[in-house]
């Protein structure tokens, strides 16, 4: 982030004129201000409401209405890590990243690296993939609702071997079929993403290790692997991200959550208790904790990425 | 780096081709995983039209395959729950207004983050790339409060298509794509008198043209198929996009319909049908060398 030098360094040298304090070019700002305007609201001052609202005893109350906050200090963050549903639902979401960060690098980078050797059906190939990405996740549940009913056509095939109770109202796969499905679902964004790292790696690499003799696999495992490595920061990122998010799936897949609670995820239970319930108080400190932890999963990415 | 390639990676590929000469049953081998790969990816929506248009839903091996009786009942029937063309309409809408708020307000910013020096522009980026990583679903509570509670905005596409007004991710976009223009263009012009409005408008908008596509392609992404927010400020179903009609359909409605399963997936085929069309025909504009500069910082 150069200019964040270079626009610190042009501040205090310039700041007598009163135009050059602004930036040599004051036009700027009046061009990125709708922008900045539209963070503040939609991004700063939301995440300081829910600061705020995590620490009072906040409830919806009549337009208009004087009531009564009061700042509660860290009751509702207790009252969200003693409660069993709250806990549930970050332990499925850790069940979902387990199948879902390794699955998704693993086959993402497989098949972009395939798909980086093939010419031919090269675009066929990579916009089969990336269609459910672009594609809606209420539509493909409704499919996934179709393929894994109690007598949809998986069970259909497996026969007897199907899992009972079947894999939607089972507690033990609800939530790795949630997890399969997002990956499927993603998994064609990051093969664009590590298709776009491939091209950065040298050639030449490929060329050496072909002539020490080695094969497909020592090639792929030692220069393709090594050679996207920020790539795959990024993919670890971005996946986790996309686990934090979860709603649509465990809402409609899973019909809410279900069975018992198996598939829960906590922006679904910041939906029951906030919108549902009407405590946003709780949910609000749930959301907080969340934040925390994705920023804290992020840079301990980046430090590693910068270690490198 | 990504501007050094061609915009088509399918045309750079006859470089990147080169390591299989002489292994050619590795490279079969790797053609058989992308196919196998691609028919597991393109099963599903296969089987989502296959589905919609069976008159009684057959979930065998064989009734994947139908040889006849394939009918339009379905559509019709989900039509009659819910108002198909009018949740398209209000999609369209929604998607419109966000891809409009994007690309105005995105497209000046972008610009202002790589070409212009004022105060404030590294505080901006550095917000920029936070908002990247915080997923908009964890500040929902908040982002409620305001804008149901405090604004009154519930039941209205303001409130819709507010949250998601100007995209983060199209603003980074259009910032790397002005940074890979040659600066003596910007002195030139500069020199010439011509202001800044008037630069970015016939100088640089007319280089990056395909960048703007490839951005508006992602951005459309979001809004369309977008379920959470809407689903939370509209109680009005005249109001609501067709993600959330066809949630509410599935989770509330569906026992009652005769055939639920078809009517579900025709509602299915309408809600990824515009999706699915846009990107296959502008597939160009969505490649790893387009994005690639984007994601990455």
């Amino acid at each position: 982030m150069s200019e964040t030098t270079t626009a610190e360094k042009a501040g205090p040298a310039a700041s007598r004129r009163p135009a050059a304090r602004l930036g040599s070019q004051p036009l700027g700002i009046l061009f990125a201000a709708p922008y900045a305007v539209f963070l503040a609201a939609v991004f700063a001052y939301p995440l300081g409401l829910a600061v705020w609202i995590s620490f009072h005893d906040y409830f919806f109350a009549a337009p208009g209405a004087q009531v009564d906050r009061p700042f509660v200090g860290f009751e509702n963050y207790t009252a969200v890590l003693s409660d069993p549903e709250v806990r549930k639902s970050f332990l499925n979401v850790f069940e979902f990243l387990v199948i879902n960060v390794p699955l998704t690098v693993v086959l993402s980078l497989v098949l972009a690296a395939a798909l980086n050797t093939v010419v031919r059906a090269r675009t066929f190939l990579r916009v089969s993939y990336y269609i459910p990405y672009v594609t809606a996740s209420v539509a493909l549940v409704a499919v996934w609702l179709f393929l894994f009913k109690e007598d949809g056509m998986v069970n259909q095939i497996m026969g007897s071997f199907g899992p009972n109770p079947s894999w939607l109202v089972n507690s033990t796969l609800a939530m790795p079929v949630i997890a399969v499905f997002v990956t499927w679902k993603q998994l064609g964004f990051f093969i664009l993403l590590y298709l776009a790292a491939l091209q950065n790696v040298q050639k030449e690499l490929y060329e050496a290790a072909s002539i020490d003799g080695a094969g497909w696999f020592r090639s792929f495992r030692n220069v393709t692997v090594p050679g996207v490595r920020p790539a795959t920061t990024l993919v670890v990122i971005l996946a986790t991200i996309t686990g934090a998010n979860l709603f649509t799936e465990p809402y409609l897949l899973t019909n809410g959550g279900g069975p018992n609670g198996a598939s829960t995820s906590p922006v679904f239970v910041m939906y029951q208790k906030g919108i549902e319930q009407g405590t946003p108080d709780v949910a609000a400190a749930i959301g907080v904790i969340l934040v925390v932890i994705v920023l804290i999963i992020a840079l301990i990415s980046r430090r590693i990425l910068e270690d490198d | 780096m990504a501007i050094a390639e061609t915009p088509t990676t399918s045309t750079a590929a006859p470089e990147a081709a080169k390591p299989p000469s002489g292994k050619k049953a590795t490279h079969w081998l790797s053609l058989l995983v992308l196919f196998l790969g691609a028919l597991i990816f393109l099963f599903p929506f296969y089987y989502m039209i296959v589905g919609s248009l069976q008159a009684e839903p057959d979930t065998s091996l064989r009734g994947a395959f139908p040889t006849g009786g394939l009918t339009l009942d379905n559509y019709s029937q989900i039509n009659e729950r819910v108002d198909l063309l009018r949740s398209l309409a209000n999609s369209g809408i929604i998607t419109g207004g966000v891809i409009l708020g994007t690309v105005v307000f995105g497209i000046l910013a972008g610009y202002a983050l790589a070409r212009l020096h004022f105060r404030g522009r590294g505080t901006l980026f550095a917000v920029m790339l936070l908002v990247q990583i915080v997923p908009f679903q964890l500040l929902i509570i908040p982002i409620y409060v305001m804008i149901v509670r405090t604004y009154g905005l519930a039941d209205s596409y303001l409130g819709m298509i507010l949250p998601f007004a100007i995209n983060s991710t199209a603003v980074f976009l259009f910032r790397q794509f002005f940074l890979q223009l040659p600066e003596e263009l910007f002195s030139a012009a500069r020199l010439d008198g011509a202001g800044e409005l008037r630069i970015l408008w016939s100088v640089a908008l007319p280089l990056v043209k395909p960048a703007v596509l490839t951005a508006i392609l992602l951005t459309f992404i979001g809004p369309w198929n977008e379920f959470l927010w809407p689903f939370l400020v509209t109680k009005e179903s005249d109001l609501q996009p067709l993600a959330v009609t066809l949630a509410n359909y599935i989770s509330n409605v569906a026992g009652r319909a005769a055939n639920p399963y078809g009517a579900i997936l025709a509602g299915a085929v309408v809600l990824a049908a515009p999706a699915v069309a846009l990107f296959v025909a502008f597939q160009k504009h969505f490649t790893a060398s387009e994005l690639g500069s984007g994601v990455k910082g």
